[in-house]
């Protein structure tokens, strides 16, 4: 077969067909037009704004190191002002994560950025080895679970970052709109389908930056949200860059399993099917009650805004795969969770000790530092206010102050529990019900109590 | 930023009895190749038909001969690569370049990178 010249310089042998328009292109113009979509993407939603310290939620995997080049590439090409910062989550299981971050310190010298490596000790006082230590392997997923949804945004508020991007694709976000739509939950396909989302009190105080950042005004937002998984992964090989993937190339989650086969197959049939999904979502979430309010003058010109709160990892998430050698149990079973999880919110998850926990303050016995509850802004929030398709209403954990429409939330509450069987480990509590402080707590406990330093005065 | 070849690459002489190729896999795939990423391999120059082998005869070639995974699903899918699976032909997206009908030639790169997983 005779090589096909390129569309757009003509010059060069096409090496690339664009699924969303049947573009043929060489590989300098493939580059070229991958990154200035991108731009694209970020200067029509306003996305960022100068001098901003922004933090990559970094696997190693392809999509967060196709982000973190391409946005290293267009903040000198643009000028953008901004400090990009790689953020990885480490979860405290021995040997889980250490091909995939030794892949992000590689990505941090290529590209000349700072680092940070945040281990579940540090944000929550527990690795998930020493969870599973504590509840044993049956129950550990549920831990493994709510930590990991949080861990980003607490990673960032220790860092003093406000705004953490991560690298989901076109396809994850089809796949999301097309579960939310197959289990009738407009709300929530609304959210998912936002560029940008943030915590409902960093919608209320409508000032970007203007305080340090606490959990309750992290941003979150999808740089690559319109971008082709294919040309992700094209990007990255063409580029040569250097990413991990794991042995865990299909893990059949039932239902999300399902929604990635369909899109897959439907790519396979019509390519431009992915963005046409994504697209449709998008219309349909304008449709839901609430949306106007939502955003109105408070994400930035964002395309949406809604509550952070259960981000849709999928298989893109900072949060990842990983692993190394054999397909381990834990592997999968951390996939599972992973994916299961994710579709849950705080509201659905009623655990019995719950109960126990609101009713007894003097047990607040949590590494969460407590403060700003003051400032809850449970139920009053811009995303609760006029919404009746919403069923819940969205207020800050009065721990920790991270999203939950329960007055705890699920990590706090996991904690509680954890900790009040903490063998031979007594957290005190000052007379008033309120935490000690960590600094306090950590000199009394080295090394027990975990550093979760959300100041939000 | 390679030019055009004018000059078509000849077809494998009839006297050839096997082609060299370098097949790649990638994205996790060689998880299913005992860990391999590269492997250099040979496959007859004609198929029992006495056609020029294709993309489609290398997969069931690759399934039969070189993948010791039982997993065989996570490969090929309907007789064809699986859905999700990217397949460059000496860089080249296959799909300009004929997809599974594609001609293999001696000294062809083959990869297949696997979309699926590792964010
Ligand atoms: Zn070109
Ligand atoms: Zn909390």
């Amino acid at each position: 077969m005779a090589p096909t010249p390129c569309e757009l310089c003509s010059i060069n042998r096409a090496l690339i067909l664009r699924p969303k328009n049947h573009q043929k292109l060489c590989k300098t113009c493939f580059i070229s037009t991958f990154e200035s979509e991108i731009h694209h993407t970020i200067t029509t939603t306003s996305l960022f704004h100068p001098g901003e310290r922004i933090a990559i939620g970094a696997s190693g995997g392809k999509d967060s190191t196709v982000l973190a080049s391409v946005l290293k590439t267009l903040n000198e090409r643009h000028n953008y002002g901004l400090e990009l910062i790689l953020l990885s989550i480490d979860e405290g299981i021995k040997g889980y994560r250490d091909d995939s971050l030794e892949t992000v310190k590689r990505n941090a010298q290529q590209y000349d950025m700072e680092l940070k490596i945040v281990g579940y000790d540090e944000l929550y006082g527990w690795t998930m080895d020493q969870v599973v230590e504590q509840v044993g392997k049956k129950g550990n997923c549920t831990y493994c679970g709510v930590f990991r949804r949080q861990a980003l945004d607490r990673g960032a508020a220790m860092l003093g970052v406000q705004h953490v991007v991560t690298g989901h694709n076109a396809d994850d976000m089809a796949e999301t709109v097309l579960m939310n739509l197959l289990r009738g939950d407009l709300p929530r396909l609304s959210r998912s389908t936002s560029i940008m989302t943030s915590t409902p009190s960093a919608a209320a105080a409508a000032v970007p930056s203007q305080t340090k950042p606490s959990l309750t005004n992290i941003k979150r937002s999808k740089p690559l949200k319109y971008a082709y998984e294919k040309e992700i992964v094209l990007y990255a090989l063409h580029k040569k860059l250097d990413y991990f993937s794991t042995e865990c190339i299909y893990s059949p989650e039932a239902f999300r399993g399902s929604a990635r086969t369909l899109i897959k197959n439907l790519e396979a049939v019509r390519p431009s099917a992915i963005l046409d999904v994504v697209r449709s979502g998008e219309d349909m979430a304008k449709l839901v009650p609430g949306y106007e309010d939502t955003c109105a003058g408070k994400c930035a010109g964002s395309t949406g805004a809604g509550a952070v709160e259960e981000e849709e990892a999928g298989c893109g998430s900072a949060a990842g795969r990983s692993g190394g050698g054999e397909m381990s149990k834990m592997e999968q079973h951390l996939t599972r969770n992973e994916r299961a999880d994710e579709e849950e919110l705080e509201i659905e998850i009623k655990l019995p000790i719950q109960v126990e926990f609101l009713k007894d303050p003097a047990n607040d016995a949590i590494p969460l530092r407590k403060k700003g509850r003051k400032g809850v802004k449970s139920a009053s929030t811009p995303q609760s206010s006029g919404k009746p398709v919403t069923k819940q209403t969205m207020g800050s954990c009065e721990n920790c102050g991270y999203l939950s429409s329960q007055k705890v939330c699920k990590a706090c509450v996991l904690l509680e529990g954890l900790n009040k069987n903490r063998p031979k480990v007594a957290v005190e509590t000052s007379t008033d019900g309120e935490i000690v402080s960590m600094q306090q707590a950590r000199e009394e406990l080295p090394g027990a109590v975990a550093q979760m330093s959300v100041d939000q005065s | 930023m390679s030019t055009i070849e004018t000059t078509s690459e000849p077809k494998p002489k009839e006297t050839e009895k096997s082609l060299s190729i370098t097949v790649e896999f990638t994205g996790g795939l060689e998880m299913l190749f005992s860990n391999q990423r590269k492997h250099k391999i040979t496959i007859p120059a004609r198929t029992i038909s006495g056609k020029t082998p294709t993309i489609k005869f290398l997969v069931q070639y690759l399934c039969e001969n070189v993948m010791k995974d039982p997993r065989k699903e996570l490969f090929v899918l309907d007789e064809s690569v699986r859905p999700g699976i990217l397949v460059l032909i000496n860089d080249a997206d296959w799909e300009l370049e004929g997809e599974a009908n594609y001609e293999i030639q001696d000294g062809d790169e083959i990869l297949f990178v696997s979309t699926l997983h590792g964010g």
